[in-house]
């Protein structure tokens, strides 16, 4: 069964058009990569698909169910992003504990203590770190809030933009060790939006490229591994990246 | 003293104060450069940027800089006064900073702006200034620059911003370009047309080049030598195309942490890091 199928998908803020015909699916447990520059409309497909750039036609199916145009409580509980930036992301007055048990107030969920020491652990947040507030954190250390806040409500897909850029690259391996782990233990469903390739490698099983609103080309990571594109864009991409010390 | 030698720094120390003691940032740090390209690496917290703001006099009270030696081309920098240290500044050193976002004025049109740096250190007539923009941006490799020096920062990309502050800071024609983390808020394809930039100016014009980044891999393609700095301290310097044998646990450790194209690992190595209590 497919996780998330795109089908000609055209995304619009206002009347400015930012993606044209963009179709995909993705399988249930997959890891799907989308590469591209920025501006070429990457995370707008996230954005359209939870609900937070309300203007496309096309359709969008996620877990065989056509998604509105807006954001939906149901959906809510099956999927969740995850954003760029740690620092942005998290409300600067509000501790962890209330930063994670929002998402069980609004969906009424009463074992609240409970859910939100297991979440914890599972990100790998020490349990002392509950009533603390953001600033009192590291970066990788609000990123594991944010991703815990992601799965608190326990859904299958989570959205990935960009969850690494903002950090150092040691920090970085620990959060990609975690979404490795947290995937094999609840079998879970990404779609990251990156443009860093070899984290692409790394995580993910299929990818594709966007330019300027446009699909280029989908690939499996085998592909990328080996440097084996059709697509002069993705070469030039793969070259940009490339003189990685072996 | 050998002519080429730029910048020496000696038992550098920056130091900030707590509520209960003076927490030292960089402790003691020394190097040389001469007109070459030096990369600072380092996680964030290192200390790097604050290295290189400390060349300009750029940390302000209650920080404290102290060091043996801070002399730029034989100027004993400590020494300098803030007029002194503002005919430096730009004109002989000059820094680039991270986001061009944040770095450029937004209601200033890029051409004043270039402009501005020019005139606070030269006296040219208009005609002889706007041919020197407009030369400095064909340089930059910016299209159409007659275009360009008209349009407001908010006009163009992060790729374009970054190398327009390139090219203010590169336009009195220093002799120490100080670039931290110029490329870490631009894409890859653009953050090597970025650095091709400036390394074509770097070479031509001779200058010397410190190089701040977090990117290893990128600073070891850019740069002669490197830097390697944890809390404070440098912990290896070593020549860039050996960067793969670094000896020390800690640059070992991050170089194992960086994935690569071709990643079949099944767990990324991480550093072993106290997990420290905030205060």
């Amino acid at each position: 069964m497919n996780a998330i199928e795109l089908n000609k998908l055209d995304i619009f803020y206002g009347d400015t058009q930012i993606t044209d015909n963009i179709s995909f699916d993705i399988k249930q447990g997959e890891s799907f990569a989308l590469v591209g520059e920025s501006g070429s409309g990457k995370s707008t497909i996230l954005k359209a698909i939870m609900g937070l750039a309300p203007k496309w036609n096309g359709s969008i199916k996620v877990n065989n169910v056509a998604r509105s145009h807006g954001i939906d409580y149901d959906f809510a509980a099956q999927c969740q992003m995850v954003f760029q930036d740690p620092y942005g992301s998290l409300h600067p007055r509000k501790t962890v504990d209330a930063t994670l048990s929002e998402p069980l107030t609004i969906h009424r969920i009463s074992d609240q203590n409970e859910r939100i020491e297991q979440v914890m652990q599972s990100v790998g947040l020490d349990l002392s770190f509950r009533f603390r507030y953001p600033h009192q954190l590291s970066g990788g250390q609000r990123q594991r809030v944010v991703i815990a806040r992601a799965l608190i409500l326990e859904p299958k897909i989570l959205l990935l933009d960009e969850p690494t850029s903002a950090l150092d690259v040691s920090v970085q391996a620990e959060i990609l060790n975690l979404f490795k782990k947290l995937r094999k233990e609840r079998g879970l469903t990404y779609l990251m939006v990156t443009h860093n390739l070899p984290v692409v490698s790394f995580l993910c099983d299929r990818l594709a490229v966007i330019k300027a609103g446009k699909l280029v080309e989908v690939t499996g990571v085998e592909q990328l591994r080996q440097g084996n594109f059709k697509h002069a864009y993705t070469q030039e991409l793969y070259a940009a990246s490339g003189g990685v010390i072996s | 003293m050998t002519e080429d030698k730029l910048l020496e720094v000696k038992n550098l120390r920056i130091s900030f104060p707590t509520t209960r003691d003076r927490i030292e940032v960089v402790k003691g740090i020394s190097f040389d450069l001469g007109r070459e390209k030096l990369g600072i690496v380092g996680e964030s917290g290192s200390g790097k940027s604050l290295t290189g703001r400390s060349i300009l006099k750029l940390i302000r009270a209650p920080g404290q800089v102290t060091a043996d030696k801070l002399s730029f081309k034989n100027i004993d920098l400590l020494a300098q006064n803030e007029k002194q240290m503002r005919n430096i500044r730009g004109s002989k050193i000059s820094m680039i900073m991270q986001d061009p976002k944040f770095s450029l004025n937004p209601v200033m049109t890029i051409g004043a702006q270039i402009s501005e740096s020019l005139n606070a250190h030269n006296k040219l007539s208009k005609s002889e200034v706007n041919q020197r923009v407009i030369d400095m941006l064909n340089d930059v490799k910016i299209n159409d620059p007659e275009r360009v020096v008209k349009l407001y920062p908010h006009e163009v990309s992060g790729g374009m911003g970054q190398r327009i502050m390139i090219a203010m800071m590169l336009i009195p024609q220093p002799d120490l370009l100080i670039a931290d983390e110029p490329t870490s808020s631009l894409d890859v394809s653009v953050q090597a047309q970025v650095l091709n930039v400036i390394d074509d100016l770097i070479s031509q014009k001779g200058m010397g080049l410190i190089l701040i980044s977090h990117d290893l891999v990128l600073t070891s393609r850019y740069c002669d030598r490197i830097l390697v700095m944890k809390s404070g301290e440098i912990v290896e310097e070593c020549k860039a195309s050996e960067l793969a044998n670094a000896k020390h646990p800690y640059t070992r450790g991050l170089l194992a942490a960086i994935p690569s194209l071709n990643e079949t690992r099944d767990e990324l190595p991480t550093l072993n890091r106290l997990q420290k209590e905030p205060i």
